[in-house]
C-alpha cells in the first residue's frame, strides 16, 4: 500500500500560496500606496518598511510555482499557458519593481523613473495576480491534457474585476503593515488609506460572492444546498464580523490589529474559494488527484521539503524579529 | 509573414537564459573565491584578505541579486511556452528543479545575510562558515540544474507511460551518463571565468596604482588557479566531447561540420556549412587530425550527418561556429596564463606593462566561452528536448500563436536591455572604486538593523 501524499502536498501548496499572498501581498500593497504617501520623507519611510523583507517574500512565488510544477504538473501545464500574458506582465512588473529598490539610488536624474517603476510595477504585478485568480475561478478550456483556449481567454469582466479587487486587497494589507511600522501623521494617512481600501474590499468580496454562484450552478449548489448551507454559513458571518472589526481597528489607536484583520479577511476569502472549487486544481476538469505527479516524484521531493521548510521558516521569523519595531525617518536607505 | 511559435519560443528561451547564465557563470566562481579569502583571513588575520574579500563581496551581492531576479523568470518559461514538455517530463525533472530552488534559496536566505551584514553579529568562525555555505549553495545549485539539463541530453532511469516519462530510479536519473562530464566542465568554466575577471580587475587597479598590494595578490591568486584549471579544462572538454560522441554522435558530427562519413576523418578548421545541400563549403582541413582527436587513433571512423534522416539532424552552423569560438578562447586563455607564469617566474610580471594591459582585455572572454559552449551543446542536441525521444516542435504550448510569443519576446528584450546594462554599470562603479581600507572596520550594523548591500553599492557610485 503506497501512502497517498496528495493531501499533504495540497496542504503544503496551500500554505505556500497563502504565505505568498499575505507576505508579498503586503509589500506589493506598500508599493501601491507609495505613490500616494504625503511627502518625500513619508515616501522614504514607506519604502524602508519593506526593504529588508521584500526579496525573501518574493522567493515564495518561486516556491509556489515549483511546488505546483512538482506536485501537480498537469495543473501547471494547463493553467500557466492559459494565463500567458498575465504571468508575463506579472514577471516583468516584479523585475522592474525589484530592481527599482536598488537602482533608484544610482542616478539622481533617473530617480523619478525608478520611483515610478516601483509604484507602477507593484500595481501592475498585483493586478496581474488578481487576473490569474479570476481566470482560475472561472475555469479553463481544456482538451485532453492541454489548454485549448486562446492566450486572451483571460480577458473577461470577472477576471478584470478580481484584478482591480486584489489591488485594494493588497492595499489593505499594505496599509495594515504601515500602521504597524509607522507613527504620527504618516500612520494617520495609512489608516485613511486602509479605510478606503477596506470599503472597496468589502464591496469586492460581496460582489464576487454573488457573481460566482450566479455564473456557476455547481458552486451555487455547493453553497446553498442543505445541509451545506449550515456548515458553510460561518464563513460569510465571520467575514462580515472581521470587516466590522477591521473598520474599528483602523479608526481606533490599534497598532497590530489592522494588519491581523486584513490577514483574517484574506484567510476567509481563501477558504471561500477552496469551498467553491474543491477538489479541483484545474477548474472544472481535473481534480488534485488527477493532476498529481507520480507517488515516487512526490515522495522524493517531500523528504527534502520537510527537512528544509522548517529551517527556512525559522530563519524568516528571525529576520522579521531583527527588523521589528517602528521605522523612523532616520533609518538609512538613501 | 508567418510567425512560428516554436522558433519564437526558442528565441525567447535563448534570450532569457543567455542573460541569466552570465550571472551564475560569475557568482559560482566568486562565491568560492570569497570563501577562500575569508578562510585566509580567519586563519592568518591579515588585513589584506579582509579588504579583498570585502571588495568582491559587494560586487557579488549585486550580481547575485540580478541572478535572482532573472532566475524567477526561468521556471515560469516551462509553463508559459513549453507546457507539453512540462506535462511529459515533470514527474522526472520537476523535483530536480525544485531541489535547486529549495537549496539555493535556503542557503541564500540563511547565509548570504550573515556574509553581507553579519561580521559584527556573529563570531568570526561563523562568518567564515557563512561564506563556505554560500559557496556550497552555488555549487549545489549548479549540481541540480545541470543534472536536469544532462537528463534532457542523455535520459535514463525512466519508463514511458502514455507518452509521459515516469521515474524508475532516481540515482540513474540524476547521475545520467553526461552529467559528471557536464558538471565538471561547467563548474571549471565558471571558476575560470571568475579568475579571468579577478585577474583583469587586479591588472586594471595596478595600472592605475590603486590598492597595489591587493591588486597584485588578486593577479597572483588568479594566475595560480588558472595555470591548473585552463589545461585541466582543455582535458575535461576533450573527455566531455568523447562522452558526447558516445551518446549524441549527431551533435559531434554537427560540431565537426561532417555531413559524410569518412575514415580517416580530417579536422575542419573553418568552412561555410550548407545544411540544405549537406556540404561544407570553402573548408580548410587538416588530414587525419579529426580521427585522432575524437577516436584517439589515426583512422577512426566518425559518422557524418547523412547517417541520420534529415529531420533528425541538428543545424550545423551554430554548433560548428560556437565550438570554434569556445576552443579558440581556450587557447587564447592558455597563452595568457602561460605567458603570465613565465613573466612571474622571471620576476618581471609587475614591469610587463603590456601584460597588465592585456589582462583587462581578456577578462570578459570567459563569459563569451560559456555562452558559446552553451550554444554548442543546446543547438547541437536539436531537434530534441529529450534527446531522441521528445521533439522540440512537440514541446511547445499548443495554445500559443506566433503573435503571442512575438509580443512577449519583444517585452523581454526591452526590459532586459534596461535592466542588465544598468546593473552592469552599477557593478562597474564598484570595480572602479577599488578595495577600501576603512572596510576593515565595518559599520554595517547599527542598532541591530543591517544595512542593505546595495546601499553601500549606491554610495560607491560617485554621482549618487
Amino acid at each position: 500500500m503506497v501512502l497517498d501524499l496528495v493531501p499533504l502536498w495540497t496542504a503544503l501548496l496551500a500554505l505556500a500560496v497563502f504565505y505568498y499572498v499575505v507576505f508579498d501581498g503586503f509589500d506589493l500593497g506598500v508599493g501601491l500606496l507609495y505613490g500616494f504617501a504625503p511627502n518625500e520623507a513619508g515616501q522614504a519611510i514607506v519604502m524602508s518598511s519593506v526593504v529588508p523583507v521584500w526579496d525573501g517574500n518574493e522567493t515564495w512565488l518561486v516556491f509556489g510555482g515549483l511546488g505546483l510544477l512538482a506536485a501537480f504538473p498537469l495543473a501547471f501545464a494547463i493553467i500557466i499557458p492559459a494565463v500567458y500574458f498575465p504571468i508575463l506582465i506579472m514577471l516583468l512588473a516584479l523585475v522592474f519593481r525589484g530592481v527599482a529598490f536598488e537602482f533608484r539610488f544610482k542616478h539622481q536624474g533617473l530617480r523619478r523613473f525608478w520611483d515610478r517603476a516601483f509604484a507602477v510595477g507593484s500595481a501592475v504585478a498585483t493586478f496581474a495576480q488578481g487576473v490569474v485568480l479570476g481566470a482560475f475561478i472561472q475555469g479553463f478550456k481544456v482538451d485532453g491534457r492541454h489548454f485549448a483556449g486562446t492566450s486572451f481567454d483571460w480577458v473577461t469582466p470577472f477576471a478584470l474585476f478580481t484584478g482591480v479587487a486584489l489591488m485594494f486587497g493588497y492595499g489593505l494589507l499594505g496599509a495594515g503593515w504601515l500602521v504597524l511600522k509607522t507613527e504620527g501623521e504618516l500612520q494617520d494617512w495609512a489608516r485613511r488609506a486602509g479605510r478606503l481600501c477596506l470599503i472597496a474590499v468589502v464591496i469586492a468580496i460581496f460582489a464576487v460572492s454573488i457573481w460566482t454562484p450566479l455564473a456557476n450552478g455547481d458552486i451555487a449548489r455547493r453553497w446553498f444546498s442543505w445541509p451545506n448551507i449550515g456548515f458553510f454559513s460561518p464563513v460569510p458571518i465571520i467575514t462580515a464580523l472581521l470587516a466590522v472589526a477591521e473598520w474599528y481597528a483602523l479608526n481606533r489607536r490599534q497598532e497590530l490589529t489592522p494588519f491581523l484583520g486584513a490577514i483574517g479577511l484574506f484567510l476567509m476569502s481563501f477558504i471561500g474559494i477552496v469551498i467553491s472549487l474543491w477538489p479541483m486544481i484545474v477548474p472544472f476538469h481535473y481534480t488534485l488527484w488527477q493532476a498529481a505527479s507520480s507517488g515516487s516524484t512526490q515522495a522524493f521531493l517531500l523528504i527534502g521539503t520537510l527537512f528544509l521548510l522548517p529551517i527556512i521558516l525559522m530563519y524568516t521569523a528571525w529576520s522579521y524579529w531583527v527588523f521589528r519595531g517602528k521605522v523612523r525617518g532616520d533609518v538609512r536607505y538613501h | 509573414m508567418h510567425l512560428d511559435p516554436v522558433l519564437l519560443s526558442r528565441l525567447q528561451w535563448s534570450w532569457v537564459i543567455a542573460w541569466h547564465i552570465l550571472l551564475p557563470a560569475f557568482t559560482v566562481g566568486l562565491a568560492s573565491y570569497i570563501a577562500v579569502l575569508e578562510g585566509l583571513y580567519f586563519f592568518t588575520g591579515r588585513e589584506l584578505w579582509f579588504r579583498i574579500s570585502g571588495y568582491w563581496t559587494k560586487i557579488f551581492a549585486v550580481s547575485f541579486g540580478m541572478g535572482v531576479v532573472s532566475g524567477i523568470i526561468m521556471p515560469f518559461q516551462f509553463g508559459t511556452n513549453w507546457s507539453r514538455f512540462t506535462d511529459a517530463t515533470a514527474d522526472v525533472l520537476s523535483p530536480l528543479m525544485a531541489y535547486e530552488g529549495l537549496m539555493a534559496f535556503f542557503l541564500e536566505a540563511s547565509f548570504l545575510g550573515v556574509l553581507l551584514f553579519g561580521r559584527r553579529l556573529v563570531p568570526s568562525w561563523a562568518h567564515f562558515l557563512a561564506a563556505l555555505m554560500v559557496a556550497f549553495g552555488t555549487l549545489l545549485s549548479s549540481f541540480w540544474i545541470l543534472a536536469t539539463n544532462s537528463w534532457m541530453q542523455t535520459p535514463q532511469g525512466y519508463h514511458i507511460v502514455n507518452g509521459r516519462f515516469e521515474p524508475v530510479d532516481w540515482i540513474a536519473v540524476i547521475f545520467n551518463p553526461s552529467f559528471p562530464y557536464r558538471l565538471l566542465h561547467n563548474v571549471t568554466a565558471f571558476y575560470i571565468t571568475t579568475a579571468f575577471v579577478v585577474m583583469g580587475v587586479g591588472a586594471w587597479l595596478l595600472r592605475r596604482e590603486r590598492a597595489t598590494e591587493d591588486a597584485r595578490m588578486m593577479i597572483l591568486m588568479a594566475l595560480d588557479l588558472l595555470i591548473i584549471l585552463v589545461p585541466l579544462q582543455i582535458f575535461l572538454g576533450d573527455q566531455h566531447g568523447l562522452n558526447t560522441l558516445e551518446y549524441q554522435p549527431a551533435k559531434v558530427a554537427a560540431i565537426e561540420g561532417r555531413y559524410d562519413t569518412v575514415s580517416p576523418m580530417p579536422l575542419t578548421l573553418f568552412g561555410i556549412p550548407d545544411d540544405k545541400a549537406a556540404v561544407m563549403r570553402n573548408a580548410i582541413e587538416i588530414p587525419d587530425l579529426g580521427s585522432l582527436i575524437l577516436t584517439h587513433s589515426w583512422n577512426g571512423t566518425i559518422k557524418g550527418l547523412k547517417e541520420w534522416p534529415a529531420d533528425q539532424r541538428p543545424p550545423v552552423g551554430p554548433p560548428f561556429f560556437a565550438f570554434r569560438v569556445m576552443v579558440g578562447i581556450a587557447f587564447i586563455m592558455l597563452f595568457v596564463v602561460v605567458v603570465g607564469e613565465i613573466l612571474r617566474v622571471r620576476g618581471r610580471l609587475w614591469e610587463a606593462a603590456w601584460f597588465l594591459r592585456l589582462c583587462p582585455l581578456v577578462a570578459p572572454l570567459g563569459f563569451v566561452a560559456v555562452v558559446a559552449g552553451w550554444v554548442t551543446t543546446e543547438v547541437g542536441r536539436q531537434p530534441w528536448t529529450v534527446y531522441g525521444l521528445l521533439r522540440t516542435a512537440d514541446s511547445v504550448s499548443p495554445s500559443l500563436t506566433g503573435t503571442d510569443v512575438a509580443i512577449s519576446l519583444a517585452l523581454y528584450i526591452v526590459v532586459y536591455l534596461i535592466m542588465f546594462p544598468t546593473g552592469i554599470g552599477f557593478m562597474a562603479g564598484l570595480v572602479r572604486r577599488g578595495p577600501q581600507p576603512q572596510e576593515s572596520r565595518p559599520e554595517l550594523v547599527e542598532s541591530g538593523r543591517p544595512r542593505r548591500p546595495f546601499e553601500d553599492a549606491a554610495r560607491a557610485v560617485p554621482d549618487s
